[in-house]
């Protein structure tokens, strides 16, 4: 039962057209938990005359990231959507590093998943982004 | 003691209009989202044509949340920068070199309505801007503006400040 919904979200993260336009890599998916990797692209970049990531590219890994995490939870329902998410931005992603994300969904009520986030370029002990998030279970489609 | 005659309308436009441009240049991943700015005076709006691999959920179908983030995010940047370099257009000037575009401390996005498979519309207010950091609130909306599809608050650092 729990690696049906593991399987679940494998398949629809795996089918998600904007994680694929971001070139997004699934590297574990698990009760709760999940890791994706973004590797380094120049349609990425956020300013031009520093080669750096953009935040919203960032962004855009950590929501799928943590949707991942929220899906695979075995408390999760058939879906979820983003209620809100923040992300807090400590240092600028090192250019052509790929970038890590592993999120947790550390609670699940009725009807809303809490998950954190982290990300890392793989060049510091200190994460390039941390992320807070609120997703909405949905149990019925 | 003659006063100085104003520019001609077209050269005041064609200054803005291409700094603009330069600073659209400058984010490679705002023309990967391919967003666009439309500029009335000093207020921008941006835009997010509609495309498919900015969907999450190809099924209901809706707009990725992160992409709506990413929306918002270049949405801010952009906006706080040309905060920073209108008041050298109303002093008549040129603008040499653009400033350094502010660094994203932490942004906060509340996803309001479900993105539909339509243009995506943006507009940014720059909330506090000091010298150090700046706040700034940024609405997404698709065919109505008063049913917004997501807001952000951001928190930036400004660069290059002498």
């Amino acid at each position: 039962m729990t690696q049906n919904i593991i399987d679940n979200a494998r398949q629809f993260i795996l089918a998600l057209p904007h994680a694929k336009a971001l070139g997004l890599v699934l590297d574990d998916i698990g009760a709760g938990k999940a890791q994706i990797s973004m590797p380094y692209s120049t349609a990425l970049i956020g300013d031009l005359e520093t080669g750096v990531i953009h935040g919203g590219a960032v962004s855009a890994m950590m929501d799928t990231c943590c949707g991942a995490a929220v899906m695979s939870h075995p408390k999760a329902g058939l879906a979820t959507a983003t209620i809100d998410l923040r992300i807090d931005y400590m240092r600028a992603a090192v250019p052509k590093a790929t970038i890590t994300a592993t999120a947790q969904c550390y609670h699940v009520s009725s009807s809303v998943a809490f998950v954190r986030a982290t990300a890392t370029d793989g060049t510091s002990d200190t994460p390039v982004a941390t992320a807070t998030g609120t997703f909405a279970v949905e149990r019925t489609i | 003691m003659t006063r100085r005659s104003p520019e001609p309308v077209d050269v005041v436009k064609t200054r803005r209009d291409s700094a603009l441009l330069a600073l659209k240049a400058r984010v490679p991943y705002a023309e990967y989202l391919g967003v666009s700015f439309e500029r009335r005076g000093d207020e921008l709006t941006t835009t997010m044509p509609f495309r498919a691999d900015l969907l999450g959920n190809p099924i209901l179908p809706a707009l990725h949340g992160g992409a709506i983030a990413a929306f918002l995010e270049v949405t801010a940047q952009v906006a706080l920068s040309w905060s920073v370099i209108w008041p050298i257009f109303e002093q008549e000037g040129a603008i040499e070199t653009l400033p350094a575009l502010p660094k994203t401390i932490d942004i906060t996005v509340d996803y309001l309505r479900s993105g539909l498979p339509r243009d995506t519309y943006a507009r940014a207010k720059v909330t506090r801007a000091g010298r150090r950091f700046a706040s700034v609130q940024v609405e997404a909306w698709q065919d109505n503006h008063a049913r917004p599809i997501a807001m952000a608050t951001g928190h930036f650092l400004m660069q290059n400040n002498g």
